[in-house]
């Protein structure tokens, strides 16, 4: 079923390559290779007891559905639109303006009209109203409808598996229509046949069992730790002993676990390492709940709950009065408007009061989590840190905003202040390519896998774009940013599109520009790299 | 020369024929969008693809003279397909854009070129437009690298770290993964910690 | 095709009306049933779908931001783009009911070749603003046919609307900027062709059966005039509950009537319910104050987690052996 590279000879010259100009509904989904991910494995989904557990093959024609899929489908589709208003007014009040169409990054990067928001949510949409509404029911295509075939269902895969639920349709839609979620039900819908993909359902099984997407068990965690400590000291001659589970703390810190293997995102660890350290902060870090990320939320509202539990339980269990969130951005999305209402009432917290400078946290008040952007900002803003921007002079940066948090959270100045108190030289990127309107990484969702790396390509090169354009104009040679999957991806895509181009997390800067107490002269960033100008003399 | 001279003055039509073939090897849906939105960010294909060919293009008609501009030509090329590398198109469709262009040379001087006065010159031209369409072939072969190349090293440097952590790898004298990287940051590591 | 049948069932309907009256003598079909059971059909069904959203919880608070969110006191918070109070919100929800702030978000001037080009995206805001604003004030205008004493705000709205002076009667500038922007949303979705990809024959017909009330009621007005004392004693039978169908109202009225009836009976079964919906959008009626105050989903169920009690037993040694404290020794 998956097309390779092959042409037949006498398309070799053609040029006008045209698809036939069919209605979109005639037009089933063809899987090209490099676009797609691998199907969720059995095992990983009978860890979570999903239904449908088996390997399986999307490339493959048989997809080894239960007989009775699509009545799964139907009475998933019944039972959703009963529980979320979002879902039953989106497949409704949609009037086709096309104001979306064009500013979903994978139709931007792909040009293939399915990647339109509006005709991604027509999918589902037309379905609905073959099933649900009298004048589909009636009426059939005439009114946009059409029956739920396996063609119909492998396409509903294909886009829904291509859609990173960034949210920036819904910042142009007059009726502020979301694709995020409305694919979002659309993968608790495909989730019901066991129609996961494997770089899903793999950290998810991990994040259950032992705490993380990664499957660091604990020793490993505490081990990885102390690999960045040894790094610490050869910077800063500084020795730092961090703490595991300890009850009895004043702050737990959770932050994704990318952080703890992935570079970039090990420097920016470090970076808050060296943060608390400094500060004396009172804190502890879990390894149960190790991941403040969750792919659970790329499943289902019921996975992300499962998984998200874990970090009001462990503060719970020991007895901290707050939480300190790391930087990641589907995280922030979930703590921020999914955690309280699932996990909360966190009642057995205190409201978060910094104890560096006295300053409330009300706006994190019920839900007691506090962003580690939000945290620094206001020890910088009262004097807190003694910083050397000058560190960082041999960086020119830019700031990417990440989706979740520009569109599902709004933190968009707290990390420019911070930025410009650690740093000298940093440049925005265009208008229309930042804050609300920024555009993604292309591999969010749980879609940074390797196999679909096109995709990845694609999708993101509206944010490369954009980034070239700075580093052609500035030389802007850093792009920072608060999201794990962010310092993940990006950095793949700067290697195809910018090169020259590397990633940093703001905490890597920030501990680059902190002047600790006790330290010796730093001659190296937190990357081992010389820091120019300040050589180490022989 | 004079066949460049005449191209010069031609080179607002041939360009806009030039982007529209390109433009129509989109699905038809698309290719309005790309045409028309504006903004270099909104449609950053659309925006790349026309500066593209149009940097190609007076390179060509400053001709094969000195060693960068060779260099330069490159680069522009680069640049669309670096794109094409990554849509839906099989190799040969990725570059089938560069060959159109003299079909349009040849419509556009139908009548200048009549009884061969210029033959040479544009047989001159039109290799320097085949050598362009190889050029083409190694940066497409590049890019396609480049992508499996950046697979490769994204499981490479996890698995590198993943043993790294679990003590596996001892962070002196092991041996991890070939990656310029990672073999990088153990040269460092290992030269800080002696 | 998709285009021709919603041409043709606006033709079709035209023509119902037409032999209806014309033809049948059905004046009371026409003038009183089929508008009672649509406005019946209207109202039921407009109530009946807001109720079907209402019924329907809104789980968690899912505003999309598109400004600072509110946080330290001196970070300047953007109130209305990311509102945290409902004060915010009413005032977001306003700009977007009344002035399509989102879609005025697609307005982008670029200088292109030294020139400023205005994208298509700014002809959308206007032609839309423009067409909803115009069907309102022509759709208050016709109040005076309702009521006995013509209110002054309907005089003043006449006034206002016909204050170019031009033509006998009076010409409405409303009559033609709905007709011409009607007209540009409809070829809109004919030659963009990404709108006309993703259009359906559910896009056309509204447009059609609207373009037909305008043009049968324009042409009523200034070319081919109906009984105008007839048409008001009509109305007035119709809203007193005392219908009447006077003699000699033209058969154009009737036209005009019916295709209305439909517009009125089509309404709660299409699209063009996104009037109530757009009230009742979480992403953009909601405050964005999900972290100071907790939502409360009323289906929230608990779930089965892997408990720290289960973590520890899997993995005691591992942990003693590594110095991470634990609970049971």
């Amino acid at each position: 079923m998956a097309t390779k590279f092959t042409a037949k000879p006498d398309e070799l010259s053609k040029l006008d390559y045209k698809p036939p100009k069919k209605g979109w509904m005639d037009n089933p989904v063809e899987f090209k290779e490099n676009t797609f991910c691998w199907g969720a494995k059995g095992k990983n989904l009978k860890i979570i007891d999903f239904p449908n557990a088996r390997d399986w093959s999307p490339a493959e024609e048989d997809w080894k559905l239960p007989e009775n899929w699509q009545e799964i489908v139907l009475e998933g589709i019944k039972e959703r639109l009963s529980k979320y208003r979002s879902l039953r007014l989106f497949m409704d009040i949609c009037v086709r303006c096309g104001a979306c169409a064009d500013k979903c990054h994978f139709f931007i990067g792909s040009g293939d009209p399915k990647n339109m928001p509006v005709l991604r949510a027509e999918l589902l949409r037309s379905i609905y109203r073959r099933y649900f509404t009298a004048s589909g029911k009636m009426l059939g295509k005439i009114a946009g409808a059409r029956e739920l075939t396996i063609d119909v269902l492998k396409e509903l895969w294909y886009y829904y598996y291509q859609c990173t639920e960034c949210r920036r349709c819904s910042v142009f839609c007059p009726y502020g229509i979301d694709q995020a979620e409305i694919t979002m039900m659309g993968r608790e819908l495909l989730n019901l046949l066991g129609l996961n993909i494997d770089w899903i359902a793999g950290p998810v099984a991990n994040c259950y069992m032992k705490g993380n997407h990664l499957g660091l068990e604990p020793h490993t965690i505490k081990n990885g730790i102390e690999f960045f400590l040894d790094d610490i000291e050869t910077v800063t001659g500084i020795k730092i002993k961090p703490t595991f589970n300890r009850k009895g703390a004043e702050i737990l810190f959770v932050t994704p676990s990318g952080d703890l293997f992935a570079d970039p995102g090990t420097y920016t660890c470090m970076g808050y390492l060296m943060l608390f350290h400094e500060l004396g902060l009172d804190y502890t870090w879990s390894t149960y709940a190790s991941e403040g990320g969750n792919f659970g939320f790329f499943t289902s509202n019921e996975m992300a709950k499962r998984l998200n539990a874990k970090i009001y339980a462990e503060a719970k269990r020991l007895g901290v009065k707050w939480i300190i969130g790391g930087e990641c951005g589907h995280m922030w999305r979930v703590v921020h408007q999914y955690m309280d209402t699932w996990n909360g009432p966190a009642d057995f917290l205190e409201e978060p009061v910094s104890p560096i400078t006295g300053t409330k946290f009300e706006n994190a008040k019920s839900t007691k989590m506090v962003h580690i952007a939000e945290f620094t900002a206001d020890l910088i803003k009262n004097g807190k840190l003694k910083l050397d921007p000058s560190r960082n002079d041999h960086l020119k940066v830019t700031w990417h905003d990440s989706c979740n948090t520009a569109r599902g959270m709004g933190i968009l100045e707290e990390p420019r202040y911070v930025l410009r108190n650690v740093c000298n030289h940093f440049y925005e990127m265009p208008e229309e390519t930042i804050r609300e309107r920024t555009f993604c990484c292309g591999s969010g969702t749980g879609l940074n896998a390797s196999e679909n790396m096109e995709l990845r390509m694609r999708g993101g090169f509206a944010r490369a774009n954009a980034v070239k354009y700075v580093r052609d104009r500035y030389g802007v040679n850093m792009l920072a940013n608060i999201c794990a999957i962010d310092r993940a991806t990006l950095k793949a895509l700067m290697e195809y599109w910018a090169p020259d181009v590397q990633v940093a997390g703001l905490h890597e800067l920030v501990a680059n520009a902190l002047v600790m107490k006790g330290e010796k002269e730093r001659t190296q960033d937190l990357r081992l790299e010389p820091l120019p100008g300040k050589e180490a003399k022989e | 020369m004079r066949l460049n001279s005449l191209l010069a003055d031609k080179k607002a039509s041939i360009l806009g024929k030039w982007f529209d073939i390109i433009i129509e090897s989109y699905p038809p849906d698309t290719s309005n969008f790309l045409k028309n939105q504006g903004s270099r960010f909104a449609n950053p294909i659309g925006s790349t693809i026309s500066q593209g060919i149009e940097d190609i293009f007076d390179e060509l008609l400053r001709g094969p003279n000195p060693l960068q501009a060779e260099g330069k030509t490159s680069q522009f090329l680069d640049n669309i397909v670096r794109i094409r590398a990554v849509q839906d198109f099989t190799p040969s469709q990725a570059l089938s854009f560069i060959f159109p262009l003299k079909r349009i040379i040849r419509e556009e001087l139908t009548v200048e070129i009549a009884g061969s006065r210029f033959s040479d010159e544009i047989l001159a031209f039109e290799s320097a437009i085949d050598n362009l369409a190889l050029s083409a072939f190694d940066i497409y072969i590049k890019c396609r690298e480049q992508i499996y190349e950046i697979k490769a090293n994204e499981s490479k440097s996890m698995t590198f770290r993943l043993l790294q952590m679990a003590n596996l790898i001892n962070d002196n004298n092991g041996h991890g993964p070939d990656s310029k990287e990672n073999n990088n940051l153990k040269i460092k590591r290992g030269e800080v910690k002696k | 095709m998709r285009i021709l049948f919603s041409f043709f069932a606006v033709i079709a309907l035209a023509l119902i009306a037409y032999a209806g009256v014309k033809i049948a003598n059905l004046q009371f079909l026409f003038g009183v049933v089929i508008p009672y059971i649509a406005i019946a059909i209207f109202i039921l069904g407009f109530i009946y779908r807001v109720l079907k959203w209402g019924s329907s919880p809104v789980p968690f608070r899912i505003p999309t931001t598109c400004g600072q969110q509110e946080s330290l006191s001196w970070i300047k918070q953007n109130k209305i783009e990311n509102p945290s109070s409902a004060s915010g919100v009413v005032i977001r929800m306003a700009l977007e009911v009344l002035l399509f702030r989102s879609l005025f978000r697609n307005l982008k001037t670029q200088l292109k070749e030294g020139k400023l080009v205005y994208g298509e995206a700014k002809w959308l805001w206007l032609a839309g603003l423009a067409f909803h604003w115009s069907f309102l004030i022509i759709f208050v205008r016709h109040f005076r046919f309702f009521l006995q004493n013509t209110p002054s705000f309907i005089k003043t709205i006449e006034g206002l609307d016909s204050f170019l002076q031009v033509g006998v009667p009076l010409l409405y500038m409303t009559d033609i900027v709905l007709l011409g922007a009607v007209t540009y949303l409809f070829l809109r979705r004919v030659f963009i062709p990404q709108v006309n990809y993703i259009s359906l024959a559910a896009d056309y017909f509204p447009l059609f059966l609207i373009l037909g009330i305008a043009s049968s009621g324009v042409v009523m007005r200034y070319f081919y005039k109906v009984h105008i004392v007839g048409v008001k004693e009509l109305a007035m039978g119709l809203v007193t509950l005392s219908p009447v169908i006077p003699q000699g109202v033209g058969v154009m009225f009737y036209i005009h009537l019916f295709l209305i009836c439909t517009l009125l009976a089509y309404f709660p079964l299409s699209k063009l319910m996104h009037m109530g919906g757009v009230f009742l959008s979480p992403t953009r009626n909601m405050a964005n104050n999900s972290r100071r105050a907790r939502h409360i989903n009323p289906w929230n169920y608990p779930v089965h987690i892997h408990t720290y009690e289960e973590y520890e037993n899997d993995f005691r040694e591992k942990m003693k052996k590594a110095g991470i404290p634990v609970e049971k020794e």
